[in-house]
C-alpha cells in the first residue's frame, strides 16, 4: 500500500534532482537553501489523504495516477492568446507568466509611483533583493502543509509586489497566469510576494487562466503582509481549464489598522483546492474574505479558510458562495480561531450554496473556536435549490425557464459579485455568469 | 369570448378542490369570484397562472380559443394573462426594473415585435408607475424586498400596468391593505380597465367591490360555483355573510 500511496512524492523527490540540476548558476542564490531545506522537510510529510480530516471530502489520491512534467522552458507567446482574458474599459498594470515564467512582452505596466516595484520573483533573486529574505516563506510557512513545501522545493517564479510606505496604486494590478501545456502535463507552481506599506493602498488580481483543453497542475502560494495603515484590495479569479488541476494557497499577515478585502472567483479546473489563511498581528485591523464559485460535470471545488484572530479589536467578514450543477462537488471548510487575547473581536460567516442537480454535493463545515469572553462571532451555512416560488413568480411575467433561473443565479451571485469595487471586473463576472447559465 | 371554463376539476395531493367550475368572461368585462376561506379561489386563479402544483382531473380551459392547460406558465403570461399575486414574491438581487425589462422583451419577442430600447422603457416605467403613486426609487430596488404590504400589491399592479394584459386575475389583492391603499390599487385597476381586456377579482371580502365595481359576481363554495349574479350579489353577501351560502347549499342535496 506505502508505495501507492507514495508515487507522487517520490516523483516529486525525484524530480527535484532533476530540476535542481538545470539550476546551473542559479544555485548560488541564498533562496536555493530554502528549496533544498523544503525538500528536505517535504521527505518527512505524508501526501494528504482522506483519513486526514483537513482532507477527508477532497481526495487527491489521483494525482499518484498521473504522469506530470515540470515546465522547463520559456515558450514564445503573443497577446493573441490571452487577450479574451483582459478587461474592456479598465486602465492597469499588466503582468503575464505563462507556464510559471514571466513574459516581459506580454507585461505593460503603468505610470507607478516611485519606489513601487512590480517585478517578477525570478528578477528579484537573482536581486537578493531583503524583503525575499525578509518574507519568503515567512507568511506562509511549509509546515505540515505538502503542496506549500512541494512549491517551497521549486520556487522558480511568480509576481513579487512591493508598495512602500505612503504610496497609493491608482489602477490595478492584473497577473495573469496562462497556461497551455501542450501534448504534456506541466506542474506550474507559481509563487507570490505582496508587500503592502504602511499607509500605502494597491488593488492585484491574480487570474488564472488556460486554454480549453489543456491538463496540467497548478500548485500557487502567495504570501501577503500588508503593514499598519495599508489596504490591500485581492481578487483570485480562477477559470483554468476543465482538465486541469489547481492547488492555490494564500498567506496574509496583517498590521494594526490595515484592511485586507479578498474575492475569490472559481469557475475553472476539474478539480480545485483553495486555501486562505488570514492572521491579524495587530489591532484593529479588517479582514474581508469573500468568494464565489460555480461548478458543473465532474468538477470540484473546495475552499479551506482560516481567520486567526490573535489580537483584540479586529473584525472579519466571510461570505463564500457556491453554485452546483451536473454531478460536481463543492467543500467549504472555514475555520474562525478567536483567540484568548482577541477581545473585542467581531467575526462573521457565511456560507451559502444552490444545488441545481439532484447529483451535485455540497460538504460544508464552519468551525468556530473561541477563547476570549467579549467577542461577537456567528456562522451560518445553507444549502438548499433555487427558489421555485420566486421562478414560478417571474415566468408568470411571461420570462422562460432558462431566463428566469439565470435571472435568479445572478440574483444569488450579485451580493459577492457588487463587493468587488472594479466596475470592469464585475462585468467581466456577470459576462462569466451569463455564459454560464443563459 | 375571452375565457371559458369547462366542468374544471382540479386536485392537490390527492384532495379535490375544485369540483366542477364553469365560467365565461368576455372582452370588457369585470368578474368578482367571492367566497369563503377554503372555497378553492385561489386554486383556481393559480391554476389560470399556470401553478404546477395542481392536477387537472377534468374540464378545459379555452382563452381566446386557444386551451390555456398546455401552454406553460411563461407562455400564458406572453398570451396576455397576468395574476397578482396574494403573497408576492421577495426576489433579492433582482431589480424590479430588470424584471420589467427581461418580462417586456421576453413578451415582445414571443409577439414578433421588436424590444423596447432603454429609453423608450424608462419613458413606459416612469407613466405607469403614476398609475399606482409608486415612487421611481422602487424601480431601482430588489423585487418586493423589504416592501411593505401595501407596497407590493402596488407593485402587482404597477407590473400589470407595465405588461399591459389581455386577462387580469388579481388574487386577494385587498388583503392586508389599509383603505388609502386600498384605494390607491383599485384606481390604478380602474385606469387599466378597458373594452379590451377583461379582469377576475378575486375577494373574500366585499369592500374592494366597492372601488372596482364589477359587472358579475360569483359565488365559490366547495370548489363550485355555487350562485352568480350583478354586483348587488356582493352587497347581499356582506349583508347576510357565507352562512346565508352554506345554509342554503347544505339545503340541496349534492
Amino acid at each position: 500500500m506505502s508505495e501507492i500511496k507514495n508515487t507522487f512524492k517520490d516523483w516529486c523527490l525525484k524530480n527535484f534532482e532533476k530540476y535542481e540540476n538545470n539550476l546551473n548558476g542559479e544555485k548560488k542564490y541564498p533562496v536555493h537553501d530554502y528549496r533544498k531545506k523544503s525538500i528536505k522537510y517535504l521527505t518527512t510529510l505524508d501526501f494528504p489523504s482522506i483519513k486526514n480530516e483537513e482532507w477527508k471530502y477532497t481526495n487527491v489520491a489521483f494525482l499518484n495516477k498521473e504522469n506530470f512534467s515540470f515546465s522547463l522552458e520559456k515558450a514564445d507567446y503573443s497577446f493573441d492568446h490571452i487577450s479574451k482574458f483582459l478587461f474592456d474599459n479598465l486602465e492597469h498594470s499588466l503582468i503575464t507568466f505563462v507556464n510559471g515564467y514571466h513574459i516581459q512582452n506580454l507585461s505593460k505596466l503603468l505610470d507607478i509611483p516611485e519606489g513601487v516595484e512590480i517585478l517578477s520573483l525570478s528578477e528579484v533573486i537573482k536581486q537578493n533583493h531583503p524583503l525575499v529574505q525578509k518574507f519568503l516563506g515567512k507568511v506562509a510557512e511549509n509546515s505540515n502543509n505538502f503542496f506549500t513545501s512541494l512549491n517551497s522545493s521549486f520556487i522558480t517564479d511568480g509576481a513579487f509586489i512591493q508598495v512602500p510606505n505612503n504610496k497609493i496604486i491608482e489602477e490595478p494590478i492584473h497577473i495573469i497566469y496562462y497556461n497551455n501545456s501542450g501534448t504534456s502535463k506541466n506542474i506550474i507552481q507559481p509563487r507570490n510576494l505582496i508587500i503592502v506599506g504602511k499607509n500605502a493602498q494597491v488593488t492585484i488580481i491574480e487570474h488564472y487562466v488556460s486554454d480549453t483543453e489543456t491538463e496540467y497542475f497548478t500548485n500557487s502560494v502567495t504570501e501577503i503582509f500588508v503593514d499598519e495603515n495599508g489596504i490591500l484590495d485581492h481578487i483570485k479569479l480562477q477559470e483554468e481549464s476543465f482538465k486541469s488541476i489547481h492547488i492555490g494557497r494564500m498567506d496574509i499577515s496583517q498590521n494594526r489598522n490595515s484592511n485586507f478585502r479578498s474575492h475569490l472567483i472559481s469557475t475553472g479546473a476539474k478539480f480545485s483546492r483553495n486555501e486562505f489563511n488570514s492572521r491579524f498581528d495587530g489591532e484593529y485591523a479588517e479582514s474581508t474574505l469573500n468568494g464565489l464559485f460555480m461548478i458543473t460535470g465532474e468538477q470540484l471545488f473546495d475552499a479551506h479558510t482560516l481567520i486567526d484572530h490573535s489580537k483584540p479589536h479586529c473584525n472579519s467578514y466571510e461570505h463564500y458562495k457556491g453554485i452546483l450543477q451536473g454531478n460536481s462537488k463543492g467543500v467549504f471548510n472555514g475555520k474562525v480561531m478567536v483567540r484568548q487575547d482577541a477581545q473585542k473581536t467581531n467575526a462573521f460567516q457565511e456560507n451559502n450554496t444552490i444545488l441545481l442537480s439532484d447529483s451535485a454535493v455540497m460538504n460544508t463545515k464552519p468551525q468556530l473556536e473561541i477563547f476570549a469572553d467579549d467577542v461577537k462571532c456567528s456562522h451560518g451555512a445553507t444549502v438548499g435549490k433555487l427558489n421555485e416560488e420566486a421562478k414560478f413568480y417571474l415566468k408568470t411575467r411571461g420570462i422562460g425557464d432558462e431566463a428566469a433561473t439565470a435571472m435568479l443565479i445572478h440574483a444569488f451571485a450579485s451580493d459577492v459579485i457588487t463587493s468587488i469595487k472594479i466596475e470592469a471586473l464585475r462585468d467581466y463576472l456577470e459576462k462569466i455568469i451569463s455564459r454560464k447559465f443563459n | 369570448m375571452l375565457l371559458e371554463i369547462k366542468n374544471l376539476h382540479a386536485s392537490i395531493n390527492g384532495n379535490e378542490i375544485l369540483k366542477g367550475i364553469d365560467l365565461k368572461v368576455n372582452y370588457g368585462e369585470v368578474h368578482a369570484i367571492m367566497g369563503p376561506n377554503g372555497s378553492g379561489k385561489s386554486t383556481l386563479a393559480s391554476i389560470l397562472a399556470g401553478r404546477e402544483d395542481y392536477e387537472v382531473t377534468k374540464g378545459e380551459i379555452l382563452y381566446n380559443g386557444k386551451n390555456l392547460l398546455e401552454l406553460a406558465p411563461e407562455d400564458r403570461a406572453r398570451e396576455g394573462v397576468f395574476l397578482a399575486f396574494q403573497y408576492p414574491v421577495e426576489i433579492p438581487g433582482v431589480s424590479n426594473t430588470n424584471l420589467l425589462k427581461t418580462a417586456v422583451n421576453e413578451i415582445r419577442k414571443y409577439r414578433g415585435e421588436e424590444e423596447l430600447d432603454a429609453i423608450e422603457f424608462l419613458s413606459l416605467l416612469k407613466e405607469k408607475s403614476k398609475l399606482v403613486d409608486l415612487d421611481q426609487k422602487f424601480l431601482s430596488r430588489s423585487v418586493n424586498e423589504g416592501f411593505s404590504g401595501g407596497e407590493k400589491k402596488r407593485n402587482e399592479i404597477f407590473q400589470m400596468a407595465v405588461l399591459n394584459p389581455t386577462l387580469a386575475i388579481l388574487d386577494e389583492t385587498d388583503s392586508g391593505l389599509d383603505i388609502d391603499a386600498l384605494r390607491i390599487v383599485a384606481n390604478g385597476v380602474n385606469k387599466l380597465r378597458s373594452k379590451d381586456n377583461a379582469i377576475i377579482v378575486v375577494t373574500h371580502y366585499q369592500r374592494l367591490l366597492n372601488y372596482i365595481i364589477p359587472d358579475f359576481v360569483h359565488v365559490l363554495y366547495q370548489g363550485k360555483i355555487v350562485k352568480s349574479g350583478r354586483k348587488d350579489l356582493a352587497l347581499e353577501l356582506e349583508e347576510k355573510g357565507y352562512d346565508w351560502i352554506k345554509n342554503q347549499k347544505e339545503e340541496i342535496p349534492v
